[in-house]
């Protein structure tokens, strides 16, 4: 049996009341502002997040201390239509640092009219987390053909499966 | 937390839990999971749905119906975080991007 589990990206999309350019332009200059601010790995509250925009740039969170976290690497930066960032954390929470376990996320900017902006946005590649759920997958594809977390559900019901 | 308690619910029910034990055998649209329990197609379609919401399982398009398959635990609990992420970060962006364009950053 060799079944391949590939996980759906994550879609979600927003239509704006803005030109494109301002909606490709508050996206990238001002992320940090809108960014949900739990979201921080550094030991400190954040003072600052950073979008540099050119490809082979970073988005970063600055802490207050000075230190810094590099959580996304930009792969393409094509103003005002289209940004493509990796995501460089793993699902145990800490910094991937091979880019082969990293999975990416799109926003792409299209004009509905020329002051409303439609932005999509695709985060896809997640298996390539890999190690977080590899357990998951070994259990699915090997000979008894169930999935260790069925078999922990189950357990949770106090029913064998 | 709230997805894990959300599958966990999902999953007390006897025939959900035979649904969702069927996909998890492999992939399978709606009509070939009906053929397989005891109940109309459309209490199967509304089983898959609190499956879906709960994150268990997903669905793929294929022609005129839906193919599901199980989304991988631990996967299931990022993406779950991700899509939550995103669209608290979008609908967020929104109102930034709609305020009237300030002089200075």
């Amino acid at each position: 049996m060799n079944t391949h589990v590939s996980p759906a990206p994550v879609r979600q999309s927003v239509v704006v009341e803005a030109p494109i350019e301002r909606a490709f332009k508050v996206f990238t200059e001002q992320f940090g502002s809108f960014k949900p601010s739990e979201h921080n790995l550094l030991a400190v509250p954040i003072a600052e997040t950073v979008f540099e925009p050119r490809v082979g740039g970073h988005v970063y969170d600055r802490g207050v201390d000075g230190s810094e976290c590099r959580w996304a690497r930009v792969l393409a930066y094509e103003p005002p239509n289209r940004v493509l960032l990796s995501w460089d954390i793993s699902p145990r929470w800490q910094i991937e640092t091979d880019p082969e376990k990293t999975s990416e996320w799109e926003v792409r900017f299209i004009a509905e009219t020329p002051h409303r902006t439609r932005v999509e946005l695709e985060h896809r590649k997640l298996d390539r987390h890999g190690d977080g759920w590899q357990g998951v997958r070994d259990g699915v594809a090997g000979d008894q053909g169930w999935p260790l977390y069925l078999q922990r559900y189950a357990n949770l019901f106090g029913r064998a499966a | 937390m709230t997805v894990e308690s959300a599958q966990i619910t999902a999953l007390g029910d006897p025939t959900r839990r035979t649904i969702f034990e069927l996909i998890a055998d492999r992939p399978r649209s709606v009509a070939e999971i009906t053929r397989q329990v005891q109940v109309s197609q459309s209490a199967v379609s509304q089983h898959l749905k609190v499956l879906r919401d709960s994150r268990l399982v997903r669905a793929e398009p294929k022609g005129a119906s839906n193919v599901y398959h199980i989304d991988p635990h631990g996967l299931g609990q990022m993406r779950a975080w991700l899509d939550q992420f995103w669209s608290k970060t979008l609908a967020a962006y929104k109102v930034a991007v709609e305020q009237p364009p300030r002089k200075s950053k």
